[in-house]
């Protein structure tokens, strides 16, 4: 990835050429500078890898109560002042905005440190020797099934986000993210199996890892079982649990709440703060300072993001207030507080341990095309994939063929029988295995 | 029992001719209305970067190239009730460049349009691309085409683009406004997408094309809420390749209250009592269930299982076991390939390899046929097919990114005989309509699904007797498209479509319409998707 991103004195300087350009009663610039570099691979041959770069600049203006916004990558003189004259254009002909709150003045935000170098340098040859391990892995750890088919993807990227306005304030953080996952097929095509890792820094990426595990869970679940779908005691991976609970963020809004549209509506009005909603072993937070999830420390606003613990052991403590809704109902705004990351916490035990307590169940490795059925109840439906197993007396006993379920992680929430230990799962998630009883396994797939 | 490309390209003209009246009726309506807009003609810039990228990677060492420039504008206004909620308009211009050295592929781009950035980003693939023969166990191979040059144009009266903002506002809030008037409705949303994209390619085969795309997606959606409930609606407004008189036909001020009613009859809808149903789906609904099961189960990339870690592979695997053999459903169901249909979200006069557009079939009567291809692919199922070349189905969704496998339009060609909606209600004894599309899922071998809808009645001897809610249909791709027993004829024919289907590593969102007709499928299960908290 040979582009650099912006630094924070060269966003002020790009910032401050876009507010010279407006007349706008205030002006907000936000540029967003990134750079990736990503390898795929399938049947163990690199099918595709790139890199790509970018810089673009979103103007929103402000006249009177009027606002809209424009972007460009085109970071030219000319450039910048067409965008923000059609920014100004656009607000003219727009009508008065009665949500309007007014830009914010200077903050002072906590420096987070998510930017690891040798995540942004990562090249193509560093990406084809970790493809490479991964891939020698798989091959080795499913020797006994044949000639594994896997594939995958790696990508790193860097990006630098700045938040300026007119009113004085500026905001600039840099992070980066690795994400490598691997998936294991066997050569009779009756087993699949899926690992990945994801972090702000390479370092902690064991691509061998990644591919050895990916291939024993494809030979492990070989000619699955087909057993009669219902409720069952599941016990889903860290993956699985990252896949269902941030999907709880819609209902943690609460204008919606207040609005009697989300499972945190009061009955006859208000919000169930202060509420239990979910076992009490359970505390849900966002915190961009957290060393673990390492989040943005501000919102597109420029608000300075906090700790935010949505659920204290059970209980619903917040709910995430914008600036307007804020003032409305005479709260403190917490902004866009999920960017600040998600962490689930309040167990102790490793996966291991939740099958070893387990007398009769279902394992899931990860889920798949996730859909919303029903607002009030978060209720989602998806599918498992890649390594479902029945567990009996805490043992892994069998493959079992895929689910389609039909389950609330709300309510699940309700019913957990044990909490394991978080795990960064990726960049800004930190989630732990848990076991749920009655899980809605409601329909067999075929899928492999 | 392989096709010959003579049966092939026969099949294909039979098939041009059963949907003639598509382009009939477009032609028709060009006899009455202003001409369309002429293409512009290529950017000089755009010309001579991609020019230099083709050099840049001729001379370090790539045995193919192709350099895209693009430029990419889409503008956004949404709004809620009687306000806006966002007005937005983006620009993004750059350039991306492939190559292929010793049979691997390398990809790099840059918003930096000039000769230097274009030379850099070349330069940057080859070595991506010399890194990615560390990991290979085939060559990449590609399949001939012939060279072309040209320019074209998404046929449209109005630039979506340059209709004023005011006007576009004005047009939402009026619908909002008719919303609002009716008893018990709350909340509306509403709200427009235009884009507008120009893409020049050249390939070091010689390909020289400018392509000006033109796209527009209206939405609307209404709430209702009452006796402790709240029940929502949206119209199913298919985004389209098509102007802004496309978005004026649509009458969203005279059509709003009619559509905000229906959120409203939601709430006294009986829930459904979970059982196995026969379904008619409007096509309205119809059209995403065949974008899902058929759609993607038809990639060639997925069934070889490039696609395996991310959106999944395919029962229509492998092709050596399903081409000309696979019982996809029963002989009236034959599924055509597209990227010629006016109006359609894939339309293209050439793809990103610069192959001509073309349709095909991908499934006759009942049997599956071929696959959807690019260049890459088309040598490995070419001797089950007969089809040497690419079927055109290349695209990238920027310049950022690389170009790969996207589906082309995927559509349920009309029955014979000219059957209609109401006839189908009057034939079925026991059943549910499904008007819409709602919730959608499906597994990553596109056999078990699960969908939705926005509205449902309830069919008893012939005639709908009321309104249900709370309804999804689950089944088994297989098993339900040959539980399809009644199809419409060509007068009920409707195109539906979506901006945002998302597929790849990293990845990147196409848009694509599907056509389709009502349908009967037999005895499928029905879930009630209401559950007390």
């Amino acid at each position: 990835m040979s582009a650099t991103l912006l630094s924070a004195e060269e966003a002020r300087a790009l910032a401050d050429r876009v507010l010279t350009l407006s007349t706008a009663d205030a002006t907000r610039v936000t540029i967003v500078s990134s750079k990736s570099g990503n390898t795929r691979f399938a049947d163990a041959s690199i099918s595709t890898s790139g890199q790509l770069a970018n810089t673009s600049v979103t103007v929103a203006v402000t006249i009177g109560r009027r606002r809209a916004s424009a972007t460009t990558n085109a970071l030219d003189d000319a450039s910048l002042k067409r965008t923000v004259d059609l920014a100004l254009r656009l607000a003219r002909l727009a009508p008065e905005d009665p949500e309007l709150m007014p830009e914010l003045g200077p903050q002072r935000y906590t420096s987070v440190p998510a930017f690891v170098a040798r995540s942004a340098d990562l090249d193509p040859e560093a990406r084809a020797t970790a493809v490479r391990r991964a891939v020698d892995a798989a091959n080795a750890a499913g020797r006994q099934a044949g000639q594994i088919f896997s594939a995958g993807f790696l990508e790193a990227e860097a990006s630098a986000i700045a938040v300026a306005n007119s009113t004085g304030l500026f905001a600039y953080h840099r992070a980066t993210s690795v994400d490598f996952s691997v998936t294991a097929r066997t050569p009779d095509a009756t087993g699949s199996g899926w690992a990945s890792a994801g972090s702000r820094d390479w370092n902690t990426v064991d691509a061998a890892a990644v591919g050895r595990i990916a291939a024993q869970k494809a030979v492990a679940s070989r000619s699955p079982t087909a057993i009669e779908p219902g409720p069952y005691t599941a016990v889903l991976e860290p993956q699985a649990v990252t896949d269902l609970v941030p999907l709880l963020a819609p209902a943690l809004n609460a204008r919606t709440a207040d609005e009697g549209r989300s499972p945190f509506s009061k009955p006859g009005g208000g919000t169930r703060i202060g509420e239990k909603v979910m076992d009490e072993r359970i505390t849900l937070y966002s915190d961009p300072g957290d060393p673990m999830l390492l989040g943005q420390p501000f919102d597109n606003e420029g608000l300075p993001l906090r700790r935010v613990v949505w659920i204290e052991k059970g209980v619903l403590e917040n709910l995430s207030y914008s600036r307007f809704w804020a003032q409305k109902q005479g709260k403190e705004a917490t902004g866009n507080a999920l960017a600040g990351g998600l962490a689930m916490t309040g167990g102790t035990k490793t996966t291991e341990e939740l099958i070893a307590g387990c007398a009769r169940g279902i394992l899931v490795t990860h889920f798949f095309y996730i859909r919303s059925l029903e607002p009030r109840t978060v209720l989602q439906t998806g599918l498992t994939r890649d390594g479902t197993f029945l567990i009996e007396n805490g043992k892994i006993t069998k493959a079992l063929k895929n689910f389609r379920w039909n389950e609330s992680p709300l309510l699940m929430l309700n019913r957990l029988e044990e909490i394991g230990r978080p795990e960064l799962t990726t960049a800004g998630r930190l989630m732990p295995a848990v076991r749920v009883s009655r899980f809605d396994f409601s329909s067999l797939s075929d899928a492999v | 029992m392989s096709p010959t490309r003579r049966d092939f390209l026969k099949t294909g003209l039979a098939t041009a001719t059963s949907l003639g009246f598509l382009d009939g009726a477009s032609s028709a309506m060009a006899a009455v209305q202003a001409p369309t807009l002429a293409p512009p003609s290529a950017d000089p810039l755009a010309i001579e970067v991609a020019s230099a990228a083709l050099d840049a990677a001729r001379r370090a060492g790539a045995s193919y190239a192709d350099a895209r420039v693009g430029r990419y504008r889409r503008q956004i206004v949404t709004t809620r009730e009687r306000q806006v909620v966002n007005v937005g308009d983006d620009e993004s211009f750059g350039l991306g460049v492939r190559v292929l050295v010793d049979g691997s592929w390398g990809f790099a781009s840059s918003s930096e349009v000039t000769r230097a950035g274009a030379q850099q980003a070349a330069l940057e693939a080859v070595v991506l691309a010399k890194a990615a023969r560390a990991v290979r166990r085939h060559r990449v191979e590609l399949a001939p085409v012939t060279a072309v040059r040209g320019t074209w144009i998404t046929p449209v009266r109005k630039d979506p683009i340059e209709i004023s903002i005011e006007e576009k506002i004005a047009l939402l809030l009026k619908a909002n406004e008719a919303a609002l008037k009716v008893k018990g409705v709350q909340f509306v949303s509403s709200g427009v997408q235009a884009l507008r994209e120009i893409k020049t390619l050249l390939t070091s085969d010689g390909t020289n094309v400018t392509q000006t795309f033109i796209r527009v997606g209206p939405a609307f959606s209404a709430t209702a809420v009452g006796n402790g409930d709240f029940q929502s609606f949206s119209e199913a407004l298919p985004p389209r390749g098509e102007g802004w008189d496309y978005v004026e036909s649509l009458d969203l001020p005279g059509n709003a209250e009619r559509w905000a009613s229906m959120a409203v009859e939601k709430l006294a809808a009986k829930s459904v009592e979970a059982g196995t149903y026969d379904l008619i789906l409007e096509p309205s609904n119809l059209w995403l269930t065949i974008h899902e099961s058929i759609g993607h189960a038809t990639e060639l990339d997925r069934a070889i299982g490039e696609e395996a870690n991310y959106a999944g592979t395919s029962f229509v695997a492998p092709p050596e076991k399903t081409i000309g053999t696979l019982k996809y459903g029963p002989p009236l169901m034959n599924i055509q390939a597209d990227r010629t249909q006016p109006g359609s979200l894939s339309r293209v006069a050439w793809d990103d390899e610069g192959v001509p557009a073309e349709q095909w079939l991908l499934v006759e009567r009942g049997i599956f046929k071929d696959y959807q291809t690019t260049r890459e692919q088309a040598a490995r199922i070419q001797k089950l097919t007969g089809v040497a070349r690419s079927h055109g189905c290349s695209f990238a969704d920027s310049w950022q990114n690389v170009q790969f496998q996207r589906m082309p339009n995927v559509s349920l060609l009309p029955g014979e005989q000219d059957v209609s909606l109401a006839e189908i209600i009057a034939a079925t004894d026991r059943g549910i309509v499904i008007k819409h599309d709602g919730s959608w899922s499906i597994d990553h071998q596109r056999y078990n699904f699960q969908f939705s809808g926005q509205a449902f009645y309830e069919v008893r001897g012939g005639k709908i007797v009321g309104m249900l809610r709370d309804v999804a249909y689950q089944s088994d791709t297989p098993y339900f498209w040959n539980a399809m027993d009644m199809i419409g004829g060509k007068s009920s024919y409707w195109m539906g479509g979506a901006f945002n289907d998302g597929k790849g590593e990293p990845t990147q969102i196409n848009s694509v319409s599907h056509g389709c007709v009502p349908a009967r499928f037999r005895n499928v299960r029905i879930l009630n998707t209401a559950r007390a908290s």
